[in-house]
């Protein structure tokens, strides 16, 4: 018992940090009905940028303390995102308006290759380290409860908790305030967004900024678990089943998606792994989303699609 | 109806000329709107009605001619900047946010007189907080003009198609705007429903004062609440004027009608 509740912690904070990823593929789709390719290397482009800034801002202005140099660059790196994200819309998104969904993914996936790209001439190629101070000691908790107790590992504890604090943040925003409303509506409806003074480009900008943040908290913490290297951006491709089991169009769908994968992932490693001599973690999850599709196209939490004949 | 005052040309139409490659769907058109009336666009199907409302917002660039509100010219603009020009508008073809409750799509109207900046939203401070409520009552006055208090919390994809027209209705004048252009607000609803919706437009055309232009096919309806109508057919305009002038005008018959070859 304890070992199984233990997997399923395990797997429920894995499962929040996909979420957290799938979250940046909701957001742009659901605002701009763009599949954004690029979720990957924005977050491995932000992953860089922090990185780099960890190491280039104390040793230029001379910060001691560890603390306030990975503020700053965490804050430099936002910034650097913001470019990005207003960049991306203005020399892209703007001129593709009204185009079909195949051609915005298209233009994505150039976007991925051309970021994967500067990324690496702007900020390097090799590994590099974003180290914000993560306690990695296991803790056992619940040790009256069982024999032995259950073993966590503190800097995945403390991961999840930044991003389920994330996601929360970022739901009450789309919720409680009138830049949400206005994001909601135009995820609706693009043309009456635009009719009651919504402007779009600013819109797109505001979130692909979000997703941008996103991919930044996304491969802070990836990076400073598994180094900052190229292999970050296909953390993204391990969302994609959590997407499509959530469904799309749905936040609370990408939430609840991420903790199933995350949990579906650890638990079937675990326990159907030896029948089958193990590895099934890496294509668990895309049999999973598969079998979902054929059953719910939509998603668990997506809108169902009804089309008028 | 006599009573209300109509004022000056607040929207002026010039010479408006529209192609999609090689269809002409406007051939310069001209009509002008003046202040607090009701000005109908009539036409049969395919006559160019909703692309003349689609210019008017934006929608559409038009090739030729130009849009003058409150004298201020415009060619190039996108339906937000017209928006904020006080231009509102309700769609054909339901285009409400659905997922969203009423209240949220009513609110959503308020969105070009919200003045409080995006970080104290997300903080929620007090500048936001009594902004948000003052628009919050706005929205009440709207729902309860509209008799939908019931359905406030209701996520519109599940109302009733009068219901969700009346939201649709709602959600722009929440705008507060000058100038509302409707189109074909009644299509589709049953004969209590058109009763209802003619009473809401009456009654904001009389009460606040909104200039409105509408497109509608139910001619019943359009002779009984405008004040001018314009006909279109096949993109050319072929009669201005008051109901009874329209009516009479053999041009206009034979659109509808047909004539004896």
């Amino acid at each position: 018992m304890a070992f199984f509740l233990e997997t399923l912690l395990g797997g429920l904070m894995a499962g929040m940090l996909y979420a957290l990823v799938a979250l940046g593929f909701v957001l742009i789709f659901k605002a701009s009905g763009v599949f954004n390719f690029a979720q990957g290397a924005m977050v491995l482009f932000a992953a860089l940028a922090m990185a780099r800034f960890s190491e280039w801002i104390p040793a230029g202005l001379g910060i001691m303390d560890p603390l306030l140099g990975n503020v700053l660059a965490f804050v430099g790196a936002g910034l650097v995102m913001f470019a990005v994200a207003w960049t991306i819309e203005r020399l892209v998104l703007r001129h593709l308006v009204n185009q079909e969904g195949a051609t915005l993914l298209m233009a994505t996936i150039g976007i991925t290759y051309f970021m994967e790209g500067l990324g690496q001439t702007l900020f390097g190629s090799s590994i590099y380290k974003i180290d914000i101070d993560m306690p990695k000691d296991p803790v056992m908790i619940l040790e009256r409860v069982f024999e032995g107790g259950i073993l966590i590992n503190k800097e995945d504890f403390y991961a999840a908790l930044i991003a389920g604090v994330l996601v929360a943040l970022l739901s009450l925003f789309f919720q409680k305030t009138a830049t949400g409303r206005a994001l909601r509506a135009v995820a609706d409806d693009h043309q009456a967004a635009q009719s009651i003074g919504i402007p779009l480009n600013r819109i797109w900008v505001i979130v692909w900024c979000v997703a941008g943040v996103v991919a930044l908290v996304a491969g802070m913490i990836w990076g400073s678990k598994l180094g900052v290297q190229f292999s970050l951006t296909t953390v993204a491709l391990r969302a994609l089943p959590v997407v499509i089991l959530g469904g799309i169009t749905s936040v609370p769908g990408a939430i609840v998606g991420g903790l199933i994968i995350g949990v579906g992932e650890k638990l079937s490693e675990v326990y159907l792994g030896p029948f089958v001599g193990g590895g099934i973690e890496i294509w668990f999850a895309y049999v999973l989303a598969l079998g979902f599709l054929l059953v719910r196209p939509q998603g668990l939490f997506g809108e169902k699609i009804i089309d008028r004949v | 109806m006599s009573s209300k005052k109509i004022g000056d040309v607040i929207l002026d139409v010039r010479n408006i000329s529209l192609k999609f490659g090689g269809v002409n769907a406007l051939t310069d058109i001209s009509f002008n709107v003046r202040e607090h009336e009701i000005r109908a666009i009539i036409g049969p199907n395919g006559a160019g009605k909703s692309s003349m409302l689609n210019c008017i917002n934006g929608v559409y660039r038009p090739q030729m001619g130009s849009i003058t509100m409150r004298g201020q010219t415009f060619s190039h603009m996108d339906s937000h900047q017209v928006a904020s020009m006080g231009i509102g508008r309700t769609f054909q073809n339901l285009a409400l946010f659905k997922g969203m409750s009423v209240l949220d799509n009513i609110m959503s109207g308020r969105n070009l007189k919200i003045r409080s900046n995006i970080l104290l939203q997300a903080l929620r401070l007090g500048p936001a907080e009594r902004e948000e409520i003052m628009h919050r009552e706005a929205v009440e006055r709207i729902i309860d003009f509209l008799e939908i208090q019931a359905f406030r919390k209701t996520p519109v994809g599940q109302l009733a198609y009068g219901l969700q027209k009346r939201v649709d209705l709602g959600r722009a004048l929440a705008m507060e705007p000058q100038v509302l252009l409707l189109d074909e607000p009644m299509a589709g609803m049953n004969v209590e429903e058109k009763q209802d919706m003619c009473r809401f437009v009456l009654d904001v055309n009389d009460e606040f004062g909104t200039t409105v232009v509408l497109i509608e096919h139910d001619m019943g309806v359009v002779m009984d609440i405008s004040d001018r109508v314009v006909v279109l057919d096949y993109g050319k305009k072929i009669g201005d004027g008051t109901p009874e002038e329209v009516r009479n005008n053999p041009d206009v018959i034979s659109a509808y009608l047909g004539t004896s070859h």
